[in-house]
Parts: structure tokens; C-alpha cells; sequence
């Protein structure tokens, strides 16, 4: 019976990973479900959800040569995997400003009191090492749409963090 | 009336480009009114093209007249139309009943005006803004065998724009 696994596999970023761990589950019988591949401050990372009738230790014995050759750290978890169930977002948060400790766990902290959802989320640090700048933007669902946030977001504003919500209208068509 | 099965993605028919209408008769007249209810029995879609529901000709219903704040021309029933003056970009975030549980972000024109006929073949030209413009654009790709997929930009893209608009 086939099963789902999760793999997150992150290394050093060099060309051609993606392409190489994609042929050994193709050619292993896997079927590739949702992904996300990153580099995170230069780093390789990969999340992939791939559907197999092996056991997770034969799954890492057919991507043992990968991983060797491009020195992956490797996790294979066993999950539910639920495809055909997105949801849809309906507000975008973004924040953006001089990097300090903080920022996420505040704006998050907010979010989560005021019942937002997180569905996506990415961050970013760029600027120049004597002036970082911090770059976050956050897709979710919340009740009540953007200006739910009013609130949160003027009391993160009083505390020095500018986060400005906006609606996301999916069209239908 | 009837309300008239919607195709879905990989249908090969959504790929094809569909072909002008020439006859303004019963026939179409038929169509029309499957047509108009079939998008007004799916809820929250403001707009449907006749290759969704496998008819290969230059037709298209937009209403965004229900939602709140949007300017909009009322029912728009599009008939080969032409966009013939564009103007803008903004990124929105657009979904398809051919294209279930899935979305995703598009650039489109801010505005457009386009020439079409009716239903009786008289001709008609309107000048759209914002949603009903996307929703405009939306159908009209379906016209030319496009789906939203085939236009989809990262969701960082519209992090970035927004970002440096400001």
C-alpha cells in the first residue's frame, strides 16, 4: 500500500540538487506530491511530500547516493498526505524595516491573538551587514478580512513595528 | 434553461482557440441563456467563457456587480470581443471553476477598453477599471485557449512590487 513521507533535505545550495534527488525518486517508483525548495541565508532546503510503497528506510537507501554526493541532512517523516485541500487566503500581512530580535515573535504573537491563520509565510534579511533590513510577508485567513487587524497591527506600530495588512479578493472566473 | 457541466483542467478543449461568432440567431440565443445560468448557479464566480462549458466561440459573461465598492458596467455579455486600449499593471490573486483547489497571482492591465458585440450582433465598447478589468482579462484568456496558470507570477513578485511602488 502506498504511504506518504515527508523529506526535508538541506545542505550546502549547489546546482543541480533538485534535478538529482528528483530522478532517484523518480526512478525509485516515487510520486512527487507538494514541494517547496529555499535557499535560507545561502543554504539548500527542500520540503517535498513523495507518495511510496517503500518503508522510509528503503525511501533513504534509494537517495542514499545524493545525499552523500551533495551532503544533504536528511528527515524522512511518515504524514497524512491530504492533496485537493488549499485554503484560500484572504489577507496579506507584510513587514518590513531594520533587522532586530523580535520582529517575528511579535507580529506573529498578534496575528495568532487576533485568530489569523498563517498559510504562507516568508522572511527575508537584506540590506548590507552594518544595516540589515527585515523583509516579511505572511498570507492568511482571518475572519472579519484586513481590517480585523486594525488593532494588532496598531499596537505593534506603537511598539515600533510597521506591518500593513492588506486584502487579497481571489477572482473567480 | 440548464445549467451546463463547466470543463476542467487538463480538458484539451480549454486549450483551443475559440472560434468568432457569425450567426446572431435562436440558436445563440439558446446558448445564452444556459450560459448566463450556469455562472449565475456557481457561487462567487463573476465570470465564465463558452470554451469552460465546451463551446469553441468568442463569448463571455462578466458581473462583478455584486460585490462592494468595485466599479463595474453591470452584466457584461461579451461577444468577440477586442481589448483595444490597455493601460497599468497590478497583481492580483485569481482562481477558475476549470482550475479547482488551486490559486494564484497574475499581473494584469489596471484598465482596458474593449469593443464587443451583443446578443443581437449590435456593437458595443466599454471602458473597464481594476476587478472587473482582471475579470474581463480572465475570460478573454480563456477565448484564446489561456488559463490563469499560464500567466502566474511569485507570490515574492507581489511582495516586491508592493514594496517598491511605495
Amino acid at each position: 500500500m502506498k504511504h506518504w513521507y515527508m523529506l526535508t533535505l538541506v545542505g550546502q545550495d549547489r546546482p543541480g540538487i533538485v534535478a538529482a534527488l528528483a530522478d532517484a525518486l523518480f526512478r525509485a517508483g516515487a510520486n512527487l506530491g507538494e514541494a517547496s525548495m529555499v535557499r535560507l541565508g545561502g543554504n539548500f532546503t527542500i520540503m517535498m511530500m513523495a507518495e511510496t510503497e517503500m518503508s522510509d528506510a528503503s525511501l533513504r537507501h534509494a537517495l542514499e547516493p545524493e545525499i552523500r554526493q551533495f551532503g544533504l541532512h536528511t528527515h524522512i517523516d511518515a504524514i497524512e498526505g491530504k492533496l485537493h485541500q488549499h485554503l484560500t487566503p484572504n489577507v496579506q500581512v507584510t513587514v518590513h524595516g531594520a533587522d532586530r530580535p523580535g520582529i517575528v515573535a511579535q507580529v506573529t504573537a498578534a496575528l495568532a491573538a487576533a485568530g489569523f491563520n498563517i498559510l504562507d509565510l516568508d522572511s527575508d534579511v537584506g540590506g548590507s551587514s552594518e544595516h540589515p533590513i527585515y523583509v516579511m510577508a505572511i498570507d492568511g485567513h482571518v475572519a472579519g478580512g484586513a481590517s480585523a487587524l486594525d488593532k494588532p497591527l496598531a499596537a505593534l506600530h506603537a511598539n515600533g513595528i510597521d506591518a500593513k495588512a492588506v486584502s487579497i479578493d481571489t477572482l473567480v472566473g | 434553461m440548464a445549467i451546463l457541466p463547466v470543463l476542467v483542467y487538463p480538458d484539451e478543449r480549454l486549450k483551443r482557440v475559440a472560434e468568432p461568432v457569425t450567426a446572431f440567431d435562436a440558436r445563440l440565443h439558446k446558448f445564452l441563456s444556459d450560459f448566463n445560468e450556469t455562472q449565475r448557479a456557481a457561487p462567487g464566480c463573476v465570470g465564465l467563457a463558452a470554451p469552460q462549458v465546451g463551446c469553441p466561440q468568442r463569448i463571455a459573461l462578466v458581473d462583478v456587480s455584486a460585490r462592494p465598492n468595485t466599479p463595474n458596467n453591470g452584466r457584461l455579455l461579451l461577444i468577440n470581443p477586442e481589448i483595444i486600449e490597455r493601460g497599468g499593471e497590478t497583481i492580483g490573486r485569481e482562481g477558475c471553476l476549470s482550475v479547482p483547489d488551486y490559486t494564484g497571482n497574475v499581473a494584469r492591465a489596471e484598465w482596458i477598453r474593449l469593443r464587443s458585440r451583443d446578443e443581437h450582433g449590435a456593437p458595443r465598447e466599454y471602458r473597464c477599471q481594476g476587478y472587473e478589468a482582471r475579470a474581463v482579462l480572465h475570460e478573454l484568456d480563456h477565448l484564446d485557449g489561456l488559463l490563469f496558470l499560464d500567466r502566474l507570477v511569485s507570490r515574492r513578485d507581489l511582495f516586491r512590487r508592493r514594496v517598491y511602488q511605495k
